[in-house]
């Protein structure tokens, strides 16, 4: 791994996102349509629906949105023989996945940034932690789509198996994690797989800094489980990176 | 044994590939010397693109051995030694021509002024600023080759680079091939044109993954008594087939008595 290799390949990909300007206005926009209008769906309904979902769903958009824009653009890589010049050049895999960890981790804090402060300041979300803290989760949560991505782009051919991929990765993340119905009234067998599956964490931990005015010492466990799986999907990825095909 | 390697740049002993169900290179064995232009010209389906991947190290190989430079093809130590362009231009079509290469200096390690030089040498110059996206299929290549090139390898292994072009790029890009040969570059520049074997050095005759012949123009005109190189491939053919009639007679008989 070179540093200079992984900065480069890094600014290329923000280079190469800064230039299709549709997709970054959808990525920066998308979440915050949808958060106003959860915010307007329950804004006469009682018992607080927008303040229990809202954290929640800010540590979902940026997984997902990173996992769909990751998984593309290293698909793209493969398809557009890039990715194999690359691999007979110095590049090492590390620089690879690191240059896209860097690449959208910074997209992602522009993106929890305001998402944060539309839900905080339009859609009056309340949240009783630092919003720095908020910041931080939705950035692992970011990273967390940007690994998974870069591991299941692997294991597509094509663009088609690539978007079927994120129903496939994110939807039984995303019933599980406790947003539909409290994870301890799952049934245990679902319970344990919720237990082990990265984005519970990440939503607990974004529902701490809404509840809790010093969340760290509960925040960090999960964030810790989040981080571990950032680091096993990206050693995971990296070994469907083969210099040498068939 | 050593002297050789330090002679050639390429040594290919009894490769062999197997894509699928289908041995593209049964047993391959070939020798590019260092400073030349060696062209691998044959029909397409014959195994030249699998042959350059093997030797730039992409390519999983059943058995044999390839050296590059005298170390085994592939290899980390390899990575800035040896430059490849793929048959379709694989450079990034949403940057600029400059941005492309100056990646690809990044990542090679190059100095900052071989952007510019490598635009020069594949005169887009005045396309530098141009989205690749928006170039032609000829000018996309030629990018493509410009991102190996800033990297200024020993040696280049180039599919098809000419494919597309017009008569007066061709010249241009052969012209820069001979000046890198003539640096002390060794290129390996396939195409399936066989017309642009006058401008090659040595000539390598690859069809069904077997060498046909491995010699210089005018070595491969009087061995056959063909008039130019297209000739001379068809009469070599020819004979290949023959040969191959003759054998599988004098084998079918035995197994038919049998």
């Amino acid at each position: 791994m070179n540093a200079r290799i992984t900065l480069a390949t890094a600014s290329r990909i923000l280079r190469q996102l800064r230039r299709d300007h549709r997709t970054l206005a959808l990525m920066l926009v998308v979440p915050c349509v949808l958060l106003g209008l959860l915010a307007w769906m329950y804004a006469d309904a009682p018992g607080e629906v927008f303040n229990r979902i809202g954290p929640a769903l800010l540590g979902v958009f940026p997984f997902v949105v990173m996992f769909v824009v990751t998984s593309i653009a290293t698909l793209r890589e493969r398809t557009s023989g890039t990715l194999e010049r690359l691999l007979t050049t110095p590049l090492a895999k590390g620089d690879l996945m690191l240059g896209y960890a860097l690449a959208f981790g910074a997209v992602a804090v522009v993106q929890a940034l305001v998402a944060t402060g539309f839900a905080v300041w339009v859609c009056g979300l309340a949240i009783a932690g630092p919003i720095w803290l908020l910041v931080v989760i939705a950035l692992l949560d970011a990273l967390l789509g940007t690994a998974l991505g870069l591991l299941a782009s692997g294991f597509a051919r094509t663009e088609f198996q690539a978007v079927q991929f994120m129903p496939a990765f994110v939807l039984p993340q995303f019933l599980l994690c406790g947003l539909l119905l409290p994870r301890d009234q799952l049934p245990s067998v679902l319970r344990w797989i919720s237990d082990v599956l990265p984005l519970s964490y990440a939503v607990d931990a974004m529902k701490d800094v809404t509840v809790l005015a010093d969340p760290l010492a509960d925040v960090l466990p999960s964030l810790a489980v989040v981080t571990g799986w950032i680091a096993l999907a990206l050693v995971l990825g990296s070994l469907t990176l083969r210099r040498r095909t068939p | 044994m050593t002297n050789k390697v330090e002679g050639d740049a390429i040594v290919v002993e009894h490769l062999r590939v197997v894509r699928g169900s289908r041995e593209v290179l049964p047993d391959l064995d070939l020798r590019v010397p260092r400073g030349q232009v060696v062209g691998l010209l044959g029909p397409s389906g014959g195994g030249k693109s699998t042959l350059m991947r093997a030797i730039v190290g992409v390519q999983v190989v059943a058995s044999g051995r390839v050296l590059v430079l005298g170390e085994d093809a592939g290899s980390p130590s390899l990575r800035h030694r040896v430059g490849y362009v793929t048959q379709s231009p694989s450079v990034y079509g949403d940057l600029s021509v400059r941005e492309n290469v100056d990646y690809f200096r990044a990542v090679l390690g190059a100095p900052a002024d071989a952007v510019d030089r490598a635009i020069v040498a594949v005169d887009l110059t005045s396309h530098a600023a141009a989205r690749v996206d928006n170039l032609s299929g000829g000018q996309q290549a030629r990018v493509s080759l410009a991102c190996t090139l800033v990297g200024d390898p020993e040696v280049l292994v180039l599919d098809e680079p000419t494919v597309g072009l017009d008569p007066v790029l061709r010249r241009e890009l052969w012209a820069i091939f001979h000046r890198l040969a003539d640096q002390g570059h060794t290129l390996f520049v396939s195409s399936h044109v066989m017309d642009e074997a006058v401008r090659c050095d040595r000539l390598v005759l690859l069809r069904e993954g077997r060498v046909l012949s491995d010699s210089t123009l005018p070595e491969l005109l009087e061995a056959t008594g063909a008039a130019d190189a297209e000739a001379a491939f068809l009469a070599l053919i020819d004979a290949a087939d023959a040969a191959h009639a003759n054998a599988a007679a004098e084998t079918a008989q035995p197994e038919d008595a049998a």
